[in-house]
């Protein structure tokens, strides 16, 4: 198994207004958050108009733009460009994670200081803009969470409940469309399989978060199944806080772990948290908007396996 | 229990007004005798005639709602009756003897929460330490992820808190619950005492009742002052708009702090500073004093479907640029799932026990806690821990098995989502009943008392709003939605006359807060038109009422109506005051014109409510025959004349002021123009029945008997309603103080416009006017050349109102906000 892979990516957000927008402000979050099992070489974001920028970082740790353009435009373009290397991430005995009981009961208050593990975990476990905690999601998932279970045998059950019950089909949902939505229909796009993920882990007591990132169109898995969906576009997945590993990222949109095909951008605890591209404008009228995502591997000249961590 | 005996010197009659033996009781003590610190007010009011000093009390306080409710009203609903408070004018007392203990634990728990926010935004050390269950802030919809990690321009988090006390049974007080985002209150409570002050003056300047002005004054200051080295901070209150029930409140207070109201879209982002449209353009704003939820102050970084919030306004807090008060955020503290860590959280932030008790609280969230909770259902009652769950708190004790089984599975369920609270059985106090008028009856209260920053640490309000329960009997907490209020008075120890104290020395003038959004002078403007259509309309409707059955009066009156859009088509003069479909009929204008109003009702007084809703009766009346109608009429113009009166009179002459006044002649010197000239297009127009006629339709028939012993002629009337340049309504008159009000503004917004008509105003000499009055051809040749001018006049006063429109208010163009995700 090859132990790294090198990508060049473009993503490519094109707005076209029917009126001139006098102002417009926008949120990106388009530069790859550094993370054990991946590293930015290269990174660029150009936009069209240019505007006024400010890079900073979020309260969840993600690279932040803050844009500001101030000349009349009708139509913006944001691309943004880069390279970055995937490493393997090592696959996990499910069956030494701890029982899924316990690492809810473990975050309960018990009036003593509760370590950094769970300081951090612990700001995943609730309700977000789009993720209600309520006792339907819970119970969508009961068969998966048998008392005592591994916690990551049952998320990874949940994967695959998710992944078999719901259809893939785009167009058939917005930002709008509720999370109880998507369970009723069963139906969505990568983002809703991941918040419906979500719900139902945080309506158990777990912490969970909003994985957005990339997908490589062909897998590059040397398992050789079909190519992952979601590619084209910004994809989504789940981080479930799993001891003793830590944060392990399934995705249910292809019911897989993360790993090779897949390049993270931001976490937090919903797509509110982590959308690339958000924004307000004065003026305007009607919008179109054109997304575009090119995931290219490329060759490694300077291959150094194993230099980074 | 036996009516309890008064002493000699307090005559007033307590009726029927029992002591609860489970309660504590505010005006009585144990052996059933009136508190001392109540004697007075009793003696003051206490005479053979109390009982009608409680009734003039009441029938004024009903009275002076009314207005005020009829001023701040939606649309001015004449039926408008959904004020949120009712205020029974007797007042709550507390003895100078307990506001010490009262003060010092307001200010400390402001001090307190302050420190708290500064911690949940900053290191979050109690949550690491495990002082704080991580659950509370983190699962609150109101702690904002976006500002972790802000440093307040000002340095506090919180600038106005307010809290809710009660007195248990033992007769000390306790916190119910905190406000801390936006608290609201302040407003009613300086209105329930400025009217007590009104109907019981006596007792309130004579029993040592101390002011709660002055500490509204300071929080003026605290709100203008600001690090930035700006002569003229800005201050502005932000108001969710008309629509939102507490809207009174808003402008109360914007008004009673001197401070300019604006609504989300009046404000705007830029690089990072916050600013005012105003129609001198872009003001800088320092503070913003908030009256909108936290998480819908700014759509591009909390809640992106929040229509009423100004974009980028989170980046222009980061950037330190804006102070807000409270700072967005600070609406995680609203929540009962705090006071049982407040103790706590004290010890470690302040080093210092707290002085006063919050009601006894379990957060479910601890195991321990929500055992207790579970085996203990029937003394507690369970409430929400966020604000966002929708269930009304749940009386353990009222549960059948069912409900106390699916109850628990809930806590069991999501333990952090829920917590319980002791019943509490509020104190009584007396109120002036609703049926002998001065019965006193025994009602449960609780009291709101606001707390200002102020130097380092936060001064407590002497005063506030004491809400009573809707019925005698509620007695706990929570049920006491729908009640009234009272007015607090804290009493000095020595009643005597209050020293004077000089206020603190401002470290500069206060400077008048002139600056006004455009989309108030906007509205403003546009009062000025539509008060003037609806006037001159009104004047010409009655005139053509009186035309009825004079055929060549009745034809020219008609035609008049129609040019004006009195009447969309026939002749039915009782139509046109009922037509509500005819767009540019009186009843569409008059309907236009108090939406104005409505949108600019903090401009407006007591006065202009009174005409708007004498109009909209009017409107809403039917009227049988032409003689109802004439004087339905009558009264109309009698209102219109009032509201412009009061408008002109008692506002402030500021741009705004100006704005309206220009409205106000250009419609009419267009509408003046236009119709002058189609009256010169008539042939009957040499009749002297005729000129009288049209005189009266503009209001100017005395003006001409003053003025010429002639009988009505043509020329004279030209001379009166065209050249006059002293007459109010001529178009020499309109045209002159249009131009100085013009000139005026472009002056005041510093602006170098040279704005004026494009045709002026014809000004014929004497014989040109005499010559129109000729018979023949050459007559009518004449009146013809004078009719077209006045119309390209009408023409120019219509293009300077786009002009006008497009210069100053053009900000409002741009209010279409599209959100991008």
């Amino acid at each position: 198994m090859n132990g790294v892979v090198r990508y060049r990516l473009q993503h490519v957000t094109r707005y076209a207004y029917a009126a001139e927008v006098m102002i417009s402000q926008h949120l990106l979050h388009l530069v790859p958050r550094p993370a054990p099992y991946q590293r930015c070489l290269d990174h660029s974001i150009e936009v069209t108009p240019a505007g006024h920028r400010v890079d900073g970082t979020d309260a969840f740790g993600n690279p932040i733009v803050r844009l500001e353009i101030d000349v009349p435009h009708t139509s913006l373009t944001v691309t943004s460009r880069m390279e970055v290397d995937v490493h393997a991430r090592p696959r996990l005995p499910a069956s030494e994670s701890l029982p899924w009981e316990r690492v809810a009961d473990g975050f309960r208050y018990r009036a003593v200081p509760p370590g950094r593990d769970l300081l951090d975990a612990g700001r995943f476990r609730y309700e977000s803009p789009h993720v209600h905690i309520k006792r339907e999601y819970a119970e969508f998932a009961a068969d998966c969470f048998a008392p005592g279970r591994p916690l990551l045998a049952a998320a990874e059950a949940l994967m695959h409940k998710i992944h078999a019950e719901f259809r893939y089909e785009p167009g058939t949902t917005t930002i709008g469309t509720s999370v109880a939505e998507v369970l009723q229909e069963r139906r969505g796009v990568c983002q809703d399989f991941a918040h419906v993920m979500i719900a139902c882990l945080r309506s158990r007591g777990l912490a969970a978060r909003y994985v957005s990132g990339y997908v490589r169109g062909v897998s590059s898995s040397d398992e050789g199944d079909s190519a992952p969906v979601g590619a084209g576009a910004s994809h989504a997945w789940v981080s479930v806080w799993v001891p003793p590993f830590g944060w392990v990222d399934l995705d249910p949109t292809n019911d897989k772990p993360a790993g090779l095909d897949h390049v993270a951008i931001a976490w937090g605890r919903d797509f509110a948290d982590v959308s690339p591209l958000r924004g307000t404008i004065l003026g305007g009228g009607h919008h179109t908007l054109e997304v575009e995502v090119t995931v290219e591997r490329i060759a490694i000249a300077d291959a150094r396996p194993g230099a980074d961590r | 229990m036996p009516t309890p005996s008064l002493p000699p010197s307090v005559p007033l009659a307590l009726g029927d007004y029992r002591r609860d033996a489970g309660r504590h009781d505010e005006l009585l003590d144990d052996e059933g005798r009136v508190r001392s610190h109540w004697q007075g007010l009793f003696t003051s009011l206490g005479n053979p005639r109390g009982g009608a000093i409680a009734r003039r009390a009441i029938d004024a306080t009903r009275r002076l709602i009314a207005e005020n409710g009829v001023t701040y009203n939606v649309y001015a609903d004449p039926q408008g009756t959904d004020r949120p408070w009712t205020l029974d004018p007797l007042p709550l007392l507390l003895a100078a003897g307990e506001w010490p203990t009262i003060e010092a634990g307001l200010a400390q728990r402001a001090r307190l929460l302050d420190a708290l926010l500064a911690d949940l935004y900053g290191p979050q050390r109690l949550i690491a330490e495990g002082i704080v269950p991580a659950e509370i802030p983190f699962g609150h919809p109101n702690f904002l992820w976006a500002c972790h990690g802000l440093r307040p321009a000002s340095g506090r988090w919180l600038t106005i808190y307010a809290a809710d006390l009660a007195r248990g049974p033992d007769g000390g007080w306790w916190i119910l619950s905190d406000r801390t985002q936006a608290p609201s209150g302040a407003g009613y409570a300086l209105e329930n005492r400025e009217i007590v002050e009104q109907v019981l003056p006596g007792p309130l300047g004579t029993l040592g009742v101390r002011r709660i002005g002055g500490a509204f004054g300071r929080l003026r200051d605290e709100l203008l002052r600001t690090a930035d080295d700006d002569d003229a901070p800005l201050a502005v209150v932000l108001t969710p708009g008309p629509y939102n029930e507490t809207y009174f409140e808003h402008a109360y207070l914007a008004r009673r702090l001197g401070l300019a109201l604006a609504e989300g879209s009046d404000l705007t982002v830029r690089n990072d500073t916050l600013y005012l449209k105003t129609l001198r353009g872009l003001r800088r704003v320092h503070t913003l004093l908030r009256r909108l939820d936290d998480d819908y102050c700014d759509p591009l970084e909390l809640r992106g479907d929040s229509a009423l919030g100004i974009p980028g306004l989170l980046g222009a807090v980061r950037a330190g640029r804006v102070r807000i008060t409270n700072e967005l955020g600070s609406g995680v503290l609203e929540s009962a799932a705090w006071l049982g860590f407040l103790p706590p959280i004290a010890e470690r932030l302040l080093g210092e026990r707290l002085i006063l008790p919050s009601v006894a609280t379990w957060w479910c969230g601890e195991r321990p806690a929500l055992e207790y909770v579970l085996a203990h259902l029937d003394e507690l009652v369970i409430k929400p821990a966020y604000p966002n769950q929708r269930f009304e708190p749940i009386f353990g004790a009222m549960l059948s098995t069912a409900g106390r089984a699916e109850l628990s599975a809930r806590l069991r369920a999501f333990p952090h989502t829920y917590v319980a609270q002791e019943y509490v059985s509020l104190s009584q106090a007396p109120v002036w009943g609703q049926g002998a008028p001065h019965a006193l009856a025994a009602k449960a209260v609780s009291i709101r008392i606001q707390t200002h920053a102020s130097g380092d640490g936060f001064e407590v309000v002497p005063g506030g709003l004491a809400r009573i329960a809707p019925s005698t009997a509620a007695n706990i907490v929570s049920t006491q939605r729908g009640g009234g209020s009272k007015d607090l008075w804290v009493l000095r120890d020595a009643p005597a006359a209050p020293a004077f104290v000089p206020a603190a020395v401002a470290p500069r003038l206060p400077r008048a807060q002139d600056d006004i959004p455009s989309r108030l002078v906007e509205n403003l403007y546009w009062f000025g038109r539509y008060g003037a259509r609806a006037e001159d309309k009104t004047r010409l409707l009655r005139s053509a009422v009186g035309a009825q059955g004079y055929p060549r009066l009745w034809t020219t009156a008609v035609a008049q109506c129609r040019i004006t859009g009195l009447l969309a088509d026939g002749d039915d003069v009782a139509q046109a005051l009922a037509d509500d479909q005819n767009p540019f009929g009186l009843p569409s204008d008059v309907r236009r014109l108090v939406w104005c109003a409505g949108q600019i009702r903090e401009r407006l007084s007591a006065g202009c409510w009174a005409a708007v809703a004498a109009m909209q009766r009017l409107l809403q009346g039917s009227h049988a025959d032409d003689e109802e109608i004439a004087s339905g009429l009558d009264e109309l113009a009698l209102s219109l004349t009032a509201l412009a009166g009061f408008a002109l009179d008692d506002m402030t002459q500021d741009s705004g002021w100006r704005l309206l006044r220009i409205g106000r002649s250009v419609e009419r010197l267009q509408i003046t123009a236009m119709r002058l000239a189609l009256h010169l297009r008539e042939a009957s127009i040499m009749q002297p029945a005729q000129v009288e006629w049209t005189l009266g339709t503009f209001d100017s028939l005395r003006m001409y008997r003053q003025r010429y012993v002639t009988a009505p002629r043509l020329a004279p009337m030209l001379d009166l309603l065209v050249r006059d340049a002293d007459h109010p309504r001529s178009i020499g008159f309109l045209h002159r103080r249009l131009e100085a009000d013009l000139a005026r503004i472009g002056a005041e917004v510093e602006q170098s416009v040279d704005d004026r008509l494009e045709a002026p105003p014809p000004c014929p000499p004497d014989e040109d006017l005499l010559a129109l009055e000729q018979a023949g051809a050459a007559g009518s040749e004449r009146r013809e050349l004078l009719a077209s001018s006045l119309d390209e006049l009408a023409a120019a006063a219509a293009r300077l109102s786009d002009r006008i429109a497009a210069r100053h208010f053009a900000h409002i163009a741009l209010d279409a906000r599209a959100i991008l995700s």
